[in-house]
């Protein structure tokens, strides 16, 4: 049985194979887990604490990466942003991993009219893509994490439907399904106890991998100064807050939170990338 | 299958699709709550003779499937209505803006396909320690959302520097004028497509390395630099066309991210200001436009495969 992950291509045959920068991506990762869950424990000031005698103040002692336009204390924005930076994101993937699944089982296993039908509909979302989707939501029904996470699902799930209908068309064909079929049981106790355990680690590698994508667009969605409520600490926010600050020649509270982005976001695609390399047993 | 048959295929095949995602713009507006004519007005100045207008403008009160067709027609004639915002058509605001988006991002191609194709082609053929720098390299232009990269662009090479403009699009000043405000932005366009298309180039390229006639293309002592250049670059180039859709259609929609970020002032930063204010048919003819682009480019890319690659037989190009 082969498989292949869907992905964007360019991804598709990057060598994660060194080690040294694998340990320390997932070590970053583990790091912004980390510090996402434990923020209102390690943030050294309130994220919204307005200090405006100090604004643009450089780092100093008490405040370690410095004061953005408003007075805020910029590390504690970061760490508290990293809640909503990575809940976003995991929403998306959430979402569009159950909806696609869904969709790609249906349309594998029932195949016929079904299968067209949901195909039709995978290629309609993909012609969609992510932020634009996104930036038609907001539009719709205003600023908020929910409207563009539903989007960014909604253009995200074909790529995981295809891939899943693709490995149900070929675990359908194999003998454990036919035996279980003479046995009697029902087509949907097939699917949900043993079709779906079996091709669940490579759709669940190609979620990781979408993962990064979902950051980058979200955040991409803040700095529009159209995703996140204006108050609440967010990354892309913090980059928006900051731009303004830039041309005035004090750079540092909008290229903090760039660097944190960039850095996350290569953490996490570094090791999604390899998670899937094992999973799928791909050798490059 | 002939390329007529074919090419028809695919056209009505887009056909249906357009019609569906037009379908999703136009239907999006009765998906928000309250009805259809206070969200166009959202916030403006809802007197009885602004709502009676927008209803007559809108004909809100024919059935939808009217208003869909009617709409639709309308925009098949280049009409997208008037803006609720800049109270002037649409199509206006577009077409005046939209020569400095096509510029920045013809400029910003041309930066990916010279770069991009270069190195990937020169991490493929030189191997080793320009491989790892170029995969290293390309794994942060990858990591690095193109509104990242324009800031960090502008804090550093025009405010800090001085080098470039750090806003504007200097339209109306000429042509140079327009290129040399457009060079930051066009290169924090190019930097994630650049590190795409360098590894679409090197993994191709790569694969085509490993070919017999390579091997035997050499035994026969045929020069290195044409081995490369007509067996291995013109063999990968199939693989490489695939994602012209990809990039175009990304260029496209992070074009609202550096737009906004120089205040290039192109259809991009309209889209933002559209969102921003609820400037409903301005979004929409964004939405349309961008989609209907990306569209194009993945059938004429469907079209030109074969002729590029013998090997394909039409249609059947891997889905990507």
């Amino acid at each position: 049985m082969t498989m292949t992950l869907v992905r964007r291509p360019g991804l598709a045959r990057v060598r994660t194979k060194r080690a040294p920068l694998y340990v320390i991506s997932a070590g970053f990762v583990g790091l912004v887990v980390l510090v996402a869950l434990l923020a209102p424990w390690i943030a050294p000031h309130d994220p919204n604490a307005v200090e405006l005698g100090n604004a643009l103040a450089p780092p100093s002692g008490d405040h370690l990466l410095g004061v953005d336009s408003a007075g805020r204390d910029t590390l504690s924005r970061i760490v508290e942003g990293a809640r909503t930076s990575l809940l976003g994101p995991l929403g998306v993937v959430v979402f569009s991993t159950v909806l696609g699944a869904a969709v790609g089982v249906a349309a594998g296993w029932r195949g016929g009219w079904l299968d067209s039908v949901l195909s039709r509909g995978s290629e309609l979302a993909l012609a969609f893509p992510g932020l634009l989707l996104a930036i038609l939501f907001v539009a719709v029904y205003g600023e908020g994490l929910m409207a563009p996470v539903v989007a960014l699902a909604i253009a995200y799930f074909p790529y995981v439907s295809r891939l899943t209908r693709s490995l149900v068309l070929a675990e359908r064909e194999r003998p454990y399904v036919a035996a279980y079929q003479v046995q009697g049981h029902s087509d949907l106790q097939i699917c949900v106890r043993h079709v779906v355990p079996n091709i669940a680690p490579v759709v669940l590698a190609q979620s990781t991998v979408n993962f990064g994508y979902a950051l980058i667009d979200l955040a991409g969605l803040s700095f529009l100064g159209l995703g996140v409520p204006a108050l609440t600490p967010d990354w892309g926010r913090m980059v928006f807050d900051g731009k303004s600050a830039i041309q005035s020649g004090y750079p540092l509270s909008a290229i903090v939170p760039c660097v944190v982005i960039v850095l996350t976001v290569v953490a996490f695609n570094v090791v999604g990338e390899r998670w899937a390399d094992k999973v799928a047993g791909r050798n490059r | 299958m002939n390329l007529l048959r074919f090419a028809v295929r695919r056209l009505l095949e887009m056909a249906v699709t357009l019609l569906g995602a037009s379908f999703v713009v136009f239907g999006a507006m009765y998906l928000a709550p309250g009805n259809p004519a206070s969200f166009l007005l959202a916030g403006r100045s809802a007197s009885p003779a602004a709502l009676a207008a927008i209803e007559k403008q809108y004909h809100l009160d024919d059935p939808f499937l009217e208003q869909y067709l009617r709409w639709l027609g309308n925009v098949l004639h280049g009409d997208f209505g008037r803006s609720l915002e800049y109270r002037t058509d649409v199509s206006d605001l577009l077409s005046s803006r939209l020569p400095t988006t096509l510029l920045l991002v013809g400029m910003a191609l041309v930066l990916v396909v010279l770069l991009g194709l270069a190195l990937g082609w020169l991490a493929a053929v030189r191997g080793g320690a320009v491989d790892s720098t170029v995969l290293v390299g390309t794994t942060f232009a990858v990591g690095t959302p193109a509104f990242v990269a324009a800031i960090l662009l502008q804090g550093f090479f025009a405010v800090e520097l001085g080098w470039f403009p750090s806003s504007g699009s200097g339209s109306g000043h000429g042509i140079g004028q327009m290129m040399w405000h457009l060079t930051l932005p066009s290169l924090a366009l190019a930097l994630y497509l650049v590190g795409l298309l360098a590894r679409v180039t090197r993994s191709a390229m790569l694969e085509a390395l490993e070919g017999e006639h390579v091997v035997v293309a050499r035994s026969r002592g045929v020069p290195e630099r044409h081995v490369v250049r007509r067996h291995v670059f013109r063999n990968a180039l199939g693989a490489v066309l695939t994602t012209a859709g990809l990039i175009v259609s990304t260029l496209m929609v992070c074009t609202v991210l550096v737009e906004t970020a120089f205040s290039v002032g192109g259809i991009g930063q309209l889209l933002e200001l559209a969102a921003t204010t609820k400037d409903f048919p301005t979004v929409q003819a964004i939405c349309l436009i961008i989609i209907g682009l990306f569209m194009t480019v993945n059938l004429v890319v469907d079209l030109l495969l074969p002729l590029v690659d013998p090997r394909i037989t039409l249609g059947t190009r891997s889905s990507s």
